[in-house]
């Protein structure tokens, strides 16, 4: 009797049950695709970040520590160096996966035949490198300084032959010395001299423009450090860091067992500084500040611009709601007056009408969460230009946020129903 | 113990006395009338009986039992278990068969049974019209169909208001028969009208005005019984008394 009942209010209103259903889809769609957005923001905003450049240092232990002594970043010349057969293990970590990019840096002063002192600095370019998982990288600054301007001539490509001897120099320092792509540069090093073919002249915006930039190779015979490396710079896809992360990031050996698991298992900066540190002897690896507080701001508000917008077309899907149910009701007003007459308790009737709600809200919120899907979709692609993966954990969401708006949605209704007299919609009250 | 009493029943709205101090008895079995005017209080008078209602004085004791203080959910219980309701406007729900109109009232009193559904719309001779809607029937079909939800649960009470208001007269003579019919079997009736050839029929008639109790007169020509003519059809008994003329014979009384 009871399924009969639903049935035929569902078929007899099905205009005012498919517009009912069609507010909910409208709000789900919102919500489903502002919370799939949500959820991906983190990596997609983490990838437009990682164009700006690495956001771990890795520097000597000793370096380190004049570091933070003197407050000055780099950790040039120390003395102290980290091992160029370490490189390779940074690809080994927990995290490796999220090691997207990563570049060693050996810093040399060196003098120009005019007595000038300038700064040479080793580095990779685009290094291949075959790991010992069998995956294949190139890593280098190529990468990690995708925002210099290359003024003219290119990239220096170390896997060509002809360019082992090359060099990149910065604006300021080719127009000081008035060189061009083409012409070459003698420096002078602890290990005789070198010379250079200048391959690209770039902008950086920085003091980079005052340097050369050349293979590593080339400057660690220079300087007769074969294998050393003063830093490493990393871009890695990061989580955001919360109390659990700072406190990790003070002390690890504060955390208990199991924060220590879900912190280590957690792509926080801070973990992969921590395993960084584990597989390079003697080095302390740490977050960029700026980067990762960056992200972790633009996250923030990303999410609560994201959060705000899920809340109003809640409203708004729950006001509809309200006033779709209410005018059901009230149409309904005699039968359901009939229902209480001939002995229907309140519940009974409560049930009956938030059950033919609810059907017609779960029509309407499984339309709106692939619908909203689609949104995510679009949004994805105008604003960061990639899909936005589906988070299993919107579903249960949508479906909550659903239930909560047709229950808020169906309050008034419930309570005309609850208020309804028999004696006033069968007949006159006196 | 009669088995539905008013004893000094009151309902005020503000100023207006909807019913002033109605005292009336109804006995297990008995067929009454309440007739009056428009405003006479009639439909108050069934919403408090009917349960849907409480006055706002006095007692109304059904069974015993006073029903006045009760809360709206326990009135609806007894609402449900005790009185069948027959409306003017039969108040079916469009969007569910005849037979499943019957079936609904079974559905909030106890269990859903089609079969005995069947029966009672064969009872109102609708057996087979039972699978058609609400549209599907004339006014006096529906009307059927709502006496046969009243009868399904086996009511102390059938409370009728205007039952034959929106009939024709051959669908009035239907229905006023099967009143007979139900009052042979022993069912208590009180129907509420306003029209005297309805009230009439029945085995007494309390008259209403300005909510008070003018008139309780016990119909004479009253039998108990269906009268039917040369061909087996039943005939409605025309000849009883006016209001009028009961009005005057009181007046002849009191003066004696």
């Amino acid at each position: 009797m009871f399924f009969r009942m639903i049935k035929g209010t569902l078929l007899r209103q099905w205009k005012k049950m498919l517009m009912i259903a069609f507010t909910i889809a409208l709000g789900a769609s919102l919500a489903a695709a502002m919370l799939s957005v949500m959820f991906d923001v983190g990596d997609k905003v983490n990838q437009e970040l990682k164009t700006y450049g690495a956001n771990i240092t890795v520097v000597p232990k000793s370096a380190s520590v004049l570091n933070e002594l003197y407050e000055v970043e780099g950790g040039q010349n120390t003395g102290a160096y980290l091992r160029e057969d370490e490189l390779g293990k940074i690809k080994t970590i927990f995290w490796a996966f999220n090691i997207v990019d990563y570049a060693p840096f050996v810093t040399v002063n060196s003098t120009l035949d005019d007595g000038s002192e300038i700064k040479i600095i080793g580095s990779w370019f685009n290094h291949h490198m075959e790991l010992p998982t069998g995956e294949q990288l190139d890593a280098g600054i190529a990468g990690l300084r995708s925002w210099w301007e290359i003024e003219s001539g290119d990239w220096l490509d170390e896997q060509s032959s002809n360019q082992e001897d090359s060099a990149m120099i910065g604006t300021a320092l080719a127009k000081k010395l008035n060189l061009s792509v083409g012409n070459t540069i003698h420096v002078k090093g602890s290990d005789g001299g070198k010379i250079f073919k200048i391959a690209g002249i770039f902008d950086a915006g920085g003091e980079e423009d005052d340097q050369i930039f050349a293979p590593l190779n080339a400057v660690q015979e220079l300087a007769d450090l074969d294998g050393c490396i003063d830093s490493i710079e990393v871009s890695a896809l990061t989580t955001p860091d919360n109390e659990l992360a700072e406190k990790a990031a003070k002390d690890p050996s504060s955390l208990t067992v199991s924060q220590y698991e879900i912190w280590y298992c957690t792509a926080y900066a801070s973990s992969i500084c921590y395993q960084i540190q584990e597989v390079i002897t003697d080095s302390v690896a740490s977050p960029v500040r700026q980067v990762a507080d960056s992200e972790g701001a633009i996250m923030e508000k990303t999410q609560l611009l994201m959060i705000l917008i899920t809340i109003l077309s809640m409203i708004g899907a729950a006001l509809g709601i309200c006033n779709l149910v209410t005018a059901s009701v009230m149409e309904r007003s005699s039968e359901i007056g009939l229902m209480k007459a001939i002995g229907a308790q309140n519940g009974a009737i409560s049930g009956l009408v938030l059950t033919e709600i609810f059907i017609t809200a779960v029509f309407g919120g499984i339309i709106g969460f692939f619908a909203g899907f689609g949104f995510a979709q679009i949004i994805g692609h105008t604003v960061f230009g990639s899909a936005i993966s589906m988070k299993p954990v919107v579903i249960p969401i949508v479906a909550i946020l659903v239930v909560l708006v047709t229950l808020a949605g169906s309050i008034p209704a419930i309570r005309m129903l609850l208020r309804l007299r028999p004696a006033e919609v069968l007949h006159g009250g006196h | 113990m009669s088995l539905l009493e008013l004893k000094n029943v009151y309902k005020i709205y503000g100023e207006l006395h909807a019913l002033d101090n109605v005292n009336m008895k109804v006995e297990k079995g008995e067929w009454v009338s309440i007739m009056g005017p428009s405003g006479s209080g009639k439909s108050t008078m069934m919403n408090i009986i009917g349960c849907m209602d409480k006055p706002s004085k006095g007692e109304v004791l059904l069974d015993g039992v006073d029903i006045s203080k009760e809360n709206a959910k326990n009135l609806t219980t007894v609402r449900r278990d005790k009185i069948g309701l027959i409306f003017q406007q039969f108040h079916l729900v469009n969007y569910l068969t005849a037979v499943e109109n019957v079936m609904l009232a079974q559905y909030y009193h106890s269990l859903p049974d089609e079969k005995e559904a069947m029966e009672a719309l064969e009872r109102v001779g609708l057996a087979d019209r039972a699978k058609h809607l609400p549209s599907q029937l004339s006014g006096g079909e529906q009307q059927r169909v709502c006496v046969a939800r009243a009868l399904i649960n086996y009511p102390e009470i059938i409370l009728a208001d205007e039952p034959t208001g929106n009939l024709d007269e051959a669908n009035e003579e239907i229905v006023v028969d099967l009143f007979h019919k139900l009052h042979n079997e022993g069912t208590t009736l009180i129907v509420v009208t306003h029209d005297p050839e309805v009230a009439e029929v029945a085995q007494r008639t309390v008259v209403l005005r300005n909510g008070r109790v003018v008139k309780e007169v016990q119909n004479q020509n009253f039998t108990g019984k269906i009268h039917f003519d040369e061909e087996g059809t039943h005939v409605t008994k025309k000849d009883l008394k006016s209001e009028e003329e009961i009005q005057a014979e009181e007046h002849a009384h009191e003066n004696q």
